[in-house]
């Protein structure tokens, strides 16, 4: 499956040298057309139009319900933390109306990548984001709340549950500012305490627009 | 003062944790006895814990001369008066704050003054555990991780009147057993279950909000954070209705509308979808192999 990259902006899921983007082809050859930073638009003779999202839903790229022409629009994002390298995951979103071959299509061209991927709906923080950010409120309270020490803290997960890394170590190298923006995001959505911003990441977020960072 | 601790009693070794607790005891060289109120759970017990120490010595991991010393320092009883030589008494009986109350103050008046009390407990305040003992400054959370014969963490947590020496001689034992001890306040949950069930309880909403399915759930936390194993396979371990249960004691603690037992949690345990030992919750099961549920 061939496909075609269009937008030369920054990319989460792929940043430049990221060898998906040196397989690419022209967009006259390819079956499926990715835009990275770009606004999306039709292309009904590919086999499938892929959009990276950032923390928006599908829904603001194709409208809902989603406009004619484009059901093969999916959505993706390959999960990263912080400026960690990407991970192998790839989140595609669909809406109901969205084109079943497309998204075939679309695992189909990640899987070849090496990448693993996993459809979801097109809600706000789609899976990993959704149930790990309230995780990371959580225990930067309990670290606030004197719980435990962040050492113990990130020690209990790895020995306890066989983390690779603790939810503390884990969401501060993955940056607080990035952690208040994701969380903002979600907290607009949902409006649940648990999408709160954690006081450290509106800190961090506070000094981040006051210039002092 | 606390004195030098040699024999380690536990109550509830019948069951799963306490029977790896006893291991944990034995296996350092403590002098250990094994209570529980079941003959038939203690016999089950004793076997298994032939069988790990047997297994451990042919993979290596302990001499025939030390596995012979933990058994003969191991013994098994249903007389709660037995443990009157204790240093130590771990309990590890059900969750339930009025039978870990009564139990203390059973214990009162069979052990010496200077026996600390810990608490495995994994969601009840270990103040209020040490509320039904006349000593509440001798008794210690001690909550080891399942299975804890293989399992290193021990959260260690003081109730309110614990005092300093009875968590250090608490702590010094769990690190002369080769464990590793954290110290967390006496919150619910401590620090393990505080993060774990909600998280649990996401991973179910996500399910019953159409976010994903099962499968797709577990594997991108798996592949995206790499974690051993997905939130809803990890449900499915442990039983569905363990985690209502958590949920259960939870909440009306804490409040917080993560730890509110999810709908579709409600559901599945009614209609007996109970995770791997029914053979179906989140996924099916055939003998041990996983499919997509």
């Amino acid at each position: 499956m061939k496909y075609a990259i269009i937008g030369p902006g920054e990319s989460r899921s792929f940043p430049t040298g990221d060898g998906f983007r040196q397989a690419a082809v022209g967009e006259e050859e390819a079956d499926i057309v990715v835009f990275l930073g770009e606004l999306v638009s039709a292309r009904p003779d590919k086999a499938a139009v892929l959009v990276e999202l950032g923390t928006e839903c599908l829904g603001v790229h194709t409208g809902e319900p989603v406009e004619p022409g484009l059901e093969t629009v999916v959505g993706f994002a390959r999960y990263r933390n912080g400026q960690d390298d990407p991970s192998p995951l790839v989140e595609l979103v669909r809406r109901p109306e969205t084109n079943d071959k497309a998204v075939a299509a679309a695992r189909d061209m990640f899987e070849a990548a090496g990448l693993t991927v996993v459809v979801c709906g097109d809600q706000a923080g789609r899976i990993v984001d959704r149930l790990v950010r309230p995780k990371y409120n959580a225990a930067l309270r309990f670290l606030d709340e004197g719980l435990a020490t962040q050492k113990d803290l990130d020690l209990t997960c790895k020995l306890g549950l066989g983390y690779r890394d603790g939810p503390v170590e884990r969401v501060m190298r993955g940056g607080l500012t990035r952690h208040f923006d994701v969380t903002s995001a979600l907290f607009e959505v949902y409006g649940t305490p648990a999408y709160a911003p954690a006081r450290a990441a509106v800190v961090a977020a506070a000094r981040r627009d006051g210039g002092k960072d | 003062m606390t004195g030098k601790i040699e024999t380690v009693g536990v109550c509830g070794a019948g069951g799963t944790m306490g029977a790896g607790i006893a291991i944990v005891a034995a296996r350092a060289g403590f002098r250990t006895v094994a209570c529980d109120v079941s003959e038939d759970s203690l016999a089950r017990a004793r076997k298994q814990t032939e069988g790990f120490f047997g297994k451990s010595v042919d993979r290596g991991k302990m001499s025939e001369a030390d596995r012979d010393q933990a058994l003969a320092g191991l013994s098994h009883t249903t007389r709660l008066e037995e443990l009157s030589g204790c240093d130590l008494v771990i309990e590890a009986i059900y969750e339930d704050l009025q039978a870990k109350r009564e139990l203390l103050g059973l214990l009162d008046g069979i052990c010496g003054h200077d026996t600390i009390f810990a608490s495995n407990t994994s969601t009840l305040s270990i103040t209020e555990i040490a509320a039904g003992s006349q000593r509440p400054d001798k008794v210690v959370g001690m909550h080891f991780c399942l299975p804890a014969q293989l399992m290193k963490l021990i959260e260690m947590s003081p109730g309110l009147l614990t005092s300093p020496e009875t968590f250090q001689a608490a702590w010094a034992w769990t690190e002369t057993c080769d464990q590793v001890p954290v110290e967390t306040q006496d919150k619910p949950g401590f620090i393990l279950n505080a993060l774990l069930v909600p998280f649990n309880n996401d991973a179910i909403r996500a399910v019953e909000a159409g976010v994903a399915e099962p499968t797709a759930i577990d594997a991108a936390i798996k592949t995206g954070l790499g974690y051993k194993m997905g939130p809803l396979e990890l449900v499915d371990l442990v039983g569905l209705d363990t985690q209502l249960r958590l949920c259960e004691a939870f909440y009306p603690i804490t409040l917080d509308p993560r730890a509110a037992t999810p709908p579709l949690l409600r559901r599945m345990v009614a209609a007996g979808l109970l995770g791997r030992k029914a053979g179906k919750g989140f996924y099916t099961y055939d003998r041990d192999a996983m499919f997509g549920g």
